[in-house]
């Protein structure tokens, strides 16, 4: 039998291909190495607790009606109502530096009048750079020469500190690049995060990924749990069989990966020059999360999410050292508008790591690093924020090694390599990259990513 | 199929593909694209929509028939004229 694709990866971009191929009766496989689904966005199950992996938020927050939005978008093409999501929208979120702090909601005029109460001498320059950002056109699929953010950024703004602290979040949610972004990724973040807004869908994660295996499944998609792609077997510039981690060959005309552009072709089999130039991501994290036994509002702790920096400066980058405890990102799960409340108060904490540094510790120095990583973070956030230890009841944290293990991103980079292959081709002509590495960052992004190659690539010829 | 029925088969597709639009108020010769917010993802989707439905393949360089219902009427009904309807 020969399928018409085979998708490697039951993440959100791999499901939302299938999705797509699927509903055109495709006959399509999704082959997924690890025996749960999600990837980066999975979740796991720790003390009859079901704990997220990626989900702080879902960016991209915009009202049932609207087809246009990325998210509107994403529902028509899937086919899923906007209550089928059951998304809760955050209450305020903020960015909190040194001298100043700026809140945003998801009605973006609020943020705009934070910038003008906070930085009044930058609100004109912010404005321009508000109309470039609208009429940008940032999904266009044509690779240009790339565009610095901070250099456009600096175009427009004169005080470094706003810079950084416009930055410091999109960082977080959607770069792969250190210390920089690609102007057009920038576009791409400051929409989803300042101009449209945070939600969270009501079950969690594995409540979407349900409904799309649900979905996937029901339009006769198949489906191939704890048995990953080995190879690709390639022959004049084709990819003419997958062969899977237990030997078995499979025959497709379509191969869509979601596993990163480099972890594709290190898959080709024979090897492509192309491995040798491509550069693979360096931002990766640590999370730790906290079940406390009151809510965080009771701590002091009311925002949605605080993307923090203790420095005036920020710093983007895989750090020298294990963990850089002096910016992070703190999700408070019970902050958003749920129909009824979470039954435990919880809290998430994530910085940015050095893979190299926990890739090379042994498995008892692993244990006893990831304890002291957290405690140190914990005593710089405390500088900052309430005092929370003694409520916490249970707690976990997942490492750059965590990342790369069960989801084969290299580096554990959860936004892949800083270059991307924004239209998914690869030296070979059947074979297509959707997800992180095409360039659609995120919850969202993956997810359009994989329709959108799947629309180009597949259902399109 | 009669004209009337292609016209069906038409609002049934958009009605697939965008459930919370109301379909009833189309007008024959307005554009699709303004009345009911379509884009070329929603295009695609009528396209193949009807290459599901029918097996008709609609080629790229033919979607400006698809612009209006009765355009859309008129390309199609030579194609599905002599189509029962699947009961
Ligand atoms: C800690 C963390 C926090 C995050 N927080 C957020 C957030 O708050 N909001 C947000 O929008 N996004 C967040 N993200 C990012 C978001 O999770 C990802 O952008 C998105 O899930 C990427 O989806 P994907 O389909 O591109 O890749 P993946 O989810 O990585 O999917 C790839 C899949 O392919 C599988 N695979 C790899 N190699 C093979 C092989 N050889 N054979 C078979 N299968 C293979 C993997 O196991 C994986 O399941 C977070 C990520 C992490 C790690």
């Amino acid at each position: 039998m020969v399928y018409d694709a085979i998708i490697i990866g039951a993440g959100l971009s791999g499901l939302a291909g299938g999705i797509r191929l699927a509903l055109f009766d495709k006959k399509v496989l999704i082959v997924e190495k690890h025996t749960v689904i999600g990837g980066l966005n999975s979740f796991y199950t720790r003390k009859n607790r079901i704990f997220d992996v990626g989900l702080h938020a879902m960016t991209n927050y915009s009202p049932a009606g609207q087809r246009k939005s990325p998210l509107g978008k994403l529902l028509k093409q899937l086919r899923f109502r906007h209550e089928d999501f059951r998304l809760c929208q955050q209450e305020t979120s903020e960015i909190r530096f040194p001298e100043k702090s700026l809140h945003f909601t998801n009605d973006f005029e609020y943020f705009k009048q934070e910038i003008a109460e906070q930085f009044p001498t930058q609100m004109d320059g912010f404005l321009k750079l508000l109309e470039k950002i609208e009429n940008y056109d940032e999904l266009s699929l044509v690779s240009n020469a790339p565009i610095s953010a901070k250099a456009v950024l600096s175009e427009y703004l004169s005080d470094p500190l706003l810079i950084d602290m416009l930055f410091c979040p999109l960082a977080y949610y959607g770069s792969a690049r250190e210390q920089d972004m690609e102007f057009y990724q920038f576009v791409i973040m400051f929409k989803s995060v300042f101009i449209e807004g945070f939600s969270k869908p009501e079950g969690g994660m594995h409540y979407i990924l349900n409904l799309m295996v649900e979905k996937y499944r029901a339009l006769g998609g198949e489906m191939l749990m704890g048995n990953g792609a080995k190879s690709i077997r390639i022959q004049n510039g084709r990819a003419i069989a997958l062969v899977l981690a237990d030997g078995t060959e499979l025959q497709a005309k379509n191969i869509l990966s979601s596993a990163g552009y480099l972890e594709t072709l290190r898959l080709c089999d024979p090897a492509p020059v192309e491995l040798e130039s491509a550069e693979p991501g360096q931002m990766t994290f640590m999370e730790s999360i906290f079940v406390l036994d009151k809510l965080p509002k009771e701590l002091g702790y009311d925002q949605s999410i605080v993307f923090f920096s203790l420095n005036t400066k920020f710093e983007y980058r895989s750090p020298q050292i294990p963990i850089d405890p002096d910016s992070g990102v703190l999700c408070c799960p019970n902050n958003f508008q749920y129909p009824s409340p979470l039954p435990e108060g919880i809290l998430r904490l994530t910085h940015q790591a050095n893979y190299e540094y926990w890739n090379n510790l042994s498995r008892s120095d692993y244990l006893a690093a990831k304890k002291e990583q957290r405690a140190q973070a914990l005593e710089k956030l405390f500088k900052i924020f309430p005092n929370f230890s003694q409520s916490v009841i249970f707690l976990d944290s997942f490492t750059p090694k965590t990342i790369e293990k069960y989801t084969g991103h290299l580096n554990g980079a959860v936004y892949g390599a800083p270059e991307k292959s924004k239209d998914g081709r690869t030296p070979y002509e059947n074979l297509f990259i959707c997800g992180t590495d095409q360039g659609f960052l995120g919850i969202i992004g993956a997810t359009l990513s994989g329709i959108s190659m799947a629309n180009l690539h597949i259902l399109q010829n | 199929m009669t004209k009337e029925q292609v016209r069906q088969a038409i609002l049934d597709i958009l009605t697939e593909i965008a459930p919370d639009e109301d379909i009833h108020s189309i007008s024959d010769d307005g554009n699709l694209r303004d009345q009911i917010d379509l884009d070329s993802m929603d295009f695609l989707d009528i396209v193949m929509e009807l290459r599901k439905r029918f097996n008709i393949e609609v080629p790229e360089k033919d979607y400006e028939f698809l612009a209006t219902m009765s355009s859309c009427v008129n390309y199609l009904f030579p194609l599905l004229g002599d189509r029962k309807l699947a009961s």
